[in-house]
């Protein structure tokens, strides 16, 4: 089996949709000749030629209103957002009109696009270039959104969100596009939408995570076990939403304690949603408080932005916190 | 058929043609400009000094203390000429590829590479990279989702006009940017309120690796102000005169109550978008040798050479003379101390509120933390 890194692993997940499926389009800013910013798309536009893989003008607003009038049509296109940081021109669209369009029709028009784009930090990106929004997703009702944390999960996510009948906005955390790599199948696969991944099994606290922060909280998960013998269980999420909720509630059954792990800045962030959801319904499951490691609640900053972002020694001072509660 | 009043606004041929002052090799092509020695002597200078800037700072990037950088080479003649069009008091907004015009606003070249250092005296606090801009020098720094400050300098000329001041704002935004809704809807209230801004569009030819004709299909930028009743003017951007005639002309406009006017600075970016780009992926070395032939300090050297406003000697001896301090500013700059880890979590409300201060403890904390583990994050 071939060893590939998440950028090889997505540009595989589109060559072979394009293959399968002629109504799959590309489109975004630098996709085609450039590759993507981050070469995602390198070389489909030699494949599958410019009517398929578009060139844009600078103008995401365009980009997202474009590509749900394609989808309106009968294609399935898959849009790239350069930077996720770049999509707010394009909200009305999103809001508006991806998220809302089944429900406004009845159900008689259905809107089967993919928002794909790079998000979070850790790339010395700065504020415009390591944001992680997902919560404005989340929050909106008619989405679907993920965001992988390995090549395998990348490229099996990506296929079944271009198969999804609603629209998926799909985060790649940039800063593990190269340096994770795994054995990939060079075949058809797909990974089911909604479904979390365990990652590592502890019996002790659970960890509920997704994207880059999967690997600060097994380095952390790691220290503890060192240091106090305590065991970890860690989850990646993988669907951001609709969540796995049964996975969460099974690994609390067990371990009773629950740290949520994520870049996205705290205050009504996606966390607070998997915290109250769990305090509403499954509190007697619980010993004791939930903790959440998180990025600040200020925007993004480009100095010092491993202290900015969940880092080993803030995940481990919620453990210690859950734990010795 | 006329239409009334609209005569100047609907002005085709100089939104269509190309003003020009020198021609490529630096000979006027309409006798000699009527313009102060001084003031040329300084246009190349600014430009010198931008370049050896716009040089140092991709050298600092590749060394990996600064983050990233937008490079201006073969763009410094619009930037300069533009802002030298305004007075002190007027406003400026920035895009991310304009050193030039922040040295003619008076930032020095420390505040500048303080800046993009992130060192403790940066003054916007280690917020961003490649963006630039101090309130003393009525520069508002440049968001980076491109064509986001366009409506803000329409914005804040409508707000001096409403307060009866007589000042002018102007904004430089890119190509690519005439494609973002700010563009359409900055254009569009400039017309309707008759805000007194000049918009420079620095249409260097590439948006990353995405050429003009992708960008539009009209003909040229400049003919775009017309449907928003803006008159446009299509300039040599490489023409540093030619830059600073159309721009005081706007400028006058502006200032006298006729409204906005957008130039289109046609000149090209030489260098790759930003330090992470590769255009080699995306273009041609012809047509960048083409354009190097036409890069502005070239032609302006030639130009005050052959009148007689600079020996082969004096451009050497200012050369060293800017090459020397700005690299004595570089040295200074790198040993300054950085940003302490603090500053991440001011300045985000007037008052920090409760969530933030509790913030401050976790950060404090987890440093201790970190070193009494012993970790060192990269």
């Amino acid at each position: 089996m071939p060893v590939m890194n998440m950028v090889q692993a997505l540009n595989q997940a589109l060559r072979e949709e394009m293959a399968r499926d002629p109504r799959v389009v590309v489109l975004g800013e630098d996709v085609g000749r450039r590759g993507g910013v981050f070469l995602v798309t390198e070389g489909l536009i030699d494949e599958f030629g410019e009517m398929r893989v578009i060139d844009t003008p600078l103008s995401e607003m365009g980009i997202i209103g474009v590509a749900i009038g394609m989808a309106l049509y009968g294609l399935r296109p898959v849009a790239e957002i350069q930077f996720i940081d770049f999509v707010y021109e394009a909200f009305d669209q999103i809001v508006s009109n991806m998220a809302k369009i089944r429900y406004r029709t009845g159900g008689m028009y259905s809107v089967p696009m993919v928002l794909r784009s790079p998000c979070c930090g850790g790339i010395r990106g700065g504020m415009h270039h390591s944001q992680s929004p997902e919560a404005y997703f989340m929050h909106t009702a008619g989405l679907i959104t993920v965001m992988p944390s390995t090549p395998y999960d990348a490229k099996g996510l990506l296929k079944a969100s271009i198969r999804s009948n609603d629209p998926v906005i799909f985060l790649e955390p940039k800063s593990i596009y190269r340096t994770i790599k795994e054995e990939v199948p060079d075949r058809d696969y797909t990974v089911p939408l909604g479904k979390a991944r365990l990652v590592r099994e502890g019996n002790d606290v659970t960890i509920v995570t997704w994207g880059a922060m999967v690997y600060q909280s097994l380095e952390a998960a790691k220290l503890v076990e060192e240091k106090h013998g305590w065991s970890v269980e860690v989850i990646d999420l993988r669907t951001l939403f609709p969540y796995d909720k049964d996975a969460i509630i099974e690994s609390l059954e067990k371990t009773e304690r629950l740290v949520i792990v994520h870049e996205a800045p705290k205050t009504a962030g996606p966390g607070a949603e998997i915290a109250a959801y769990i305090a509403e319904n499954h509190i007697e499951l619980l010993r004791g408080p939930i903790a959440r490691v998180t990025g600040f609640d200020t925007p993004f900053p480009l100095v010092h932005e491993k202290l900015y972002m969940p880092n080993i020694a803030r995940i481990y001072m919620a453990l210690k916190k859950v734990m010795q509660y | 058929m006329e239409v009334l009043g609209s005569r100047d606004i609907l002005n085709l041929d100089r939104a269509l043609g190309l003003y020009r002052v020198l021609d490529e090799d630096g000979n006027p092509v309409a006798g000699e400009p009527s313009l102060p020695d001084k003031l040329l002597l300084d246009m190349y200078t600014y430009m010198i000094r931008a370049r050896i800037l716009d040089g140092w700072l991709l050298k600092l990037q590749r060394m990996g203390r600064v983050a990233l950088h937008a490079p201006n080479k073969g763009q410094e003649a619009s930037a300069v000429g533009a802002t030298l069009a305004l007075k002190r008091e007027d406003w400026l907004f920035p895009s991310y590829r304009e050193l030039g015009a922040l040295l003619v606003r008076g930032m020095t070249e420390e505040e500048i590479l303080d800046r993009a250092l992130t060192t403790i005296d940066d003054p916007l606090k280690g917020s961003d990279f490649a963006i630039y801009g101090h309130r003393k020098y009525n520069i508002v720094p440049a968001p980076v989702p491109v064509a986001n400050q366009i409506p803000h300098a329409v914005g804040a000329a409508l707000a001096a006009k409403i307060m009866g001041d007589k000042i002018v704002t102007m904004t430089f935004f890119g190509d690519g940017s005439t494609s973002r809704g700010d563009f359409h809807a900055g254009l569009n209230f400039a017309g309707v309120f008759k805000a007194p801004v000049v918009f420079v569009n620095q249409n260097n030819q590439w948006a990353i690796s995405v050429p003009l004709k992708r960008q539009t299909a009209a003909p040229t930028i400049a003919v775009k102000g017309i449907a928003y009743g803006v008159p446009g003017i299509r300039v040599d951007g490489n023409d540093v005169i030619a830059v600073y005639t159309v721009a005081r002309e706007a400028v006058e406009r502006a200032r006298s109550g006729e409204g906005p006017t957008l130039i289109e600075a046609v000149t090209y970016r030489l260098g790759p978008h930003t330090t992470a780009d590769d255009p080699t992926r995306y273009r041609g070395e012809e047509e960048v040798k083409e354009w190097e032939r036409r890069e502005p300090l070239r032609r302006m050297r030639r130009y005050l050479i052959s009148r007689g406003l600079l020996t082969e000697e004096e451009d050497k001896a200012l050369w060293s003379e800017w090459e020397k301090r700005i690299e004595e500013t570089v040295v200074k700059v790198l040993e300054k101390p950085p940003l302490p880890p603090e500053v991440i979590l001011e300045d985000v409300y007037e008052e920090p509120p409760w969530n933030l201060k509790e913030q401050m403890k976790e950060l404090r904390e987890s440093i201790r933390l970190l070193k009494e583990l012993g970790i060192e994050l990269e």
